[in-house]
């Protein structure tokens, strides 16, 4: 029994097009998760400035704070917001697939993986938020 | 044996810390910073950044999603089509994020 | 009284004659209890014995009869007619692969792929066969077995962009099947299964998941896959920062 290679050179190549990601949902659900890092890292930059100001007085800084009030930037950090929680649950999604965790021999639901880390999430959310209000001037 | 396949653990591992810190930590900051003091829901004058812990707490916050950013831009480019200037993406991505970490630091020295 | 009836548009491609693949419609009768494959048998059977496509055990079991369905990776043997009816269905190669003829692609990149994580048991020494069997536990077996379940259907590779974009990528089934044996407690051959911690193996992969979501067996390559990710990046690390240590 000989085994009957295909002639390469009338093989069809398809071509990927540079708008797969556009085809179906969850290519573009998946290219939105990847953004999601663009506006996390955008809104730290932001911060980072405005902690700047700081080393430029009391008065810089309210100023920039001031900046931040405008319907722009509330709007960039609405949606930055927005993104930072898509972040959020598809990592805690993720977690729960690479890191199985088990109860002794049985392993805890996937479902149930990703809702402890949204209940770590809220836990320490509150504990920055009390953080911020005990230690702010 | 290109550095290619000895380094990628080191972004990876650095990409994943940086997801941790971003998934639990940036949405909380973003509402304090973004929405409740610019709206006027609490006031903030910045001094507790002068703290050494808070300094600490706020160079991790934001170092490490930076090369989480890094990362996942860096694929997210080549796979929207522009694999042909990769090793400039890569100086890019890694690099902005590295030059982010030492910017970071010096304002924190700074303030 | 008619007869109810779908239509199935279904991807041609003659490379004797055909310069680029077209699209051939057929009505066929509806039946509730038909799948796709039964629709192209029925094609072949009765109405065009020149399509060709591969098949074979009709119960989602050898992984033969993959093939795109309305754009979705599928076994066309697990895909119900009614799902679909009355709405017209697509049947195209599965992508990301050479065509040859009508519905069947090249798959020798998928099999070079494959024999590339030494999907065997290695062992450092044998035991001798008087010693008796490699003993396993229950728990032992747990910690791969969901791995092993793979038909080699190539629905995954359909799925990965990664392996649409990059044709060297190892690809979700090929890394599940090295991680099987990682996995497996018989096994000592981890480090001669370099090849999916190389740059074209684990690291090219952007944990998309659309391979374990359309994966038939539910071997979630995936989750083989950011598993073997979290196992090289910690051995890369205490390799550097306690170089003593090597096992």
């Amino acid at each position: 029994m000989s085994a009957v290679r295909p002639d390469p050179s009338k093989l069809y190549h398809r071509k990927m097009p540079a708008t797969w990601w556009l085809t179906n949902q969850s290519y573009f659900l998946f290219m939105l998760r990847e953004l999601s890092s663009v506006f996390v890292a955008v809104f730290l930059v932001v911060y980072l400035c405005q902690i700047y100001q700081l080393s430029n007085g009391p008065d810089a800084y309210r100023a920039f704070t001031q900046k931040l009030s405008s319907p722009g930037w509330i709007l960039f950090h609405l949606v930055a917001l927005l993104f930072a929680l898509y972040h959020s649950i598809t990592w805690f999604q993720s977690s729960a697939v690479v890191l199985p965790l088990r109860i002794g021999e049985r392993v805890i639901p996937r479902p149930i993986v990703t809702a402890l880390h949204v209940v770590a999430w809220a836990i320490v959310s509150i504990i920055v938020l009390v953080l911020f209000l005990a230690l702010k001037s | 044996m290109s550095t290619e396949k000895t380094m990628e653990p080191l972004w990876w591992g650095l990409f994943s810390a940086g997801g941790v810190v971003a998934a639990f930590l940036v949405p909380i900051h973003i509402i304090l910073v973004g929405l409740a003091v610019p709206l006027g829901w609490t006031t903030d004058t910045g001094a507790l950044y002068r703290i050494w812990w808070v300094k600490l707490y706020l160079f991790v916050l934001i170092v490490l999603p930076l090369y989480h950013w890094a990362h996942r831009f860096y694929f997210t480019l080549n796979d929207m089509g522009l694999k042909s200037i990769s090793k400039l993406l890569a100086v890019l991505c890694y690099g902005g994020a590295i030059v982010g970490t030492f910017v970071t630091a010096w304002i924190l020295l700074k303030i | 009284m008619a007869e109810p009836t779908i239509r199935l548009n279904v991807t041609r491609y003659r490379p004797e004659k055909d310069r680029a693949p077209t699209t051939q419609a057929y009505v066929v009768p509806y039946r509730e209890d038909w799948v796709v494959l039964d629709a192209l048998n029925h094609i072949k059977d009765q109405m065009d014995g020149t399509l060709s496509y591969r098949w074979s055990c009709r119960m989602g079991v050898c992984g033969s009869c993959g093939m795109m369905v309305n754009g979705t990776p599928k076994l066309t043997c697990a895909a119900f007619l009614r799902d679909y009816y009355p709405q017209e269905i697509r049947v195209e190669p599965l992508v990301n692969f050479p065509i040859i003829r009508d519905l069947v692609i090249d798959m020798t990149d998928f099999m070079e792929k494959l024999k590339s994580v030494k999907p065997w048991i290695i062992r450092k020494e044998e035991k001798p066969v008087s010693e008796g069997e490699y003993l396993q536990t229950p728990a032992e077996l747990e910690a791969f077995h969901q791995f092993t379940q793979c038909i080699n259907c190539m629905l995954c590779y359909a799925a990965c962009p990664v392996y649409g974009l990059e044709p060297k990528f190892l690809g979700p089934a090929a890394i599940a099947l090295g991680y099987r044996y990682n996995m497996d407690s018989r096994d000592q051959g981890k480090d001669q299964r370099e090849i999916i911690g190389n740059h074209d193996g684990i690291w090219d992969c952007t944990f998309v998941g659309e391979c374990s979501v359309v994966c038939p067996k539910h071997v979630d390559p995936a989750a083989a896959i950011q598993r073997s990710k979290v196992d090289v990046t910690k051995n890369w690390f205490q390799s550097i920062l306690m170089p003593w240590g090597q096992r």
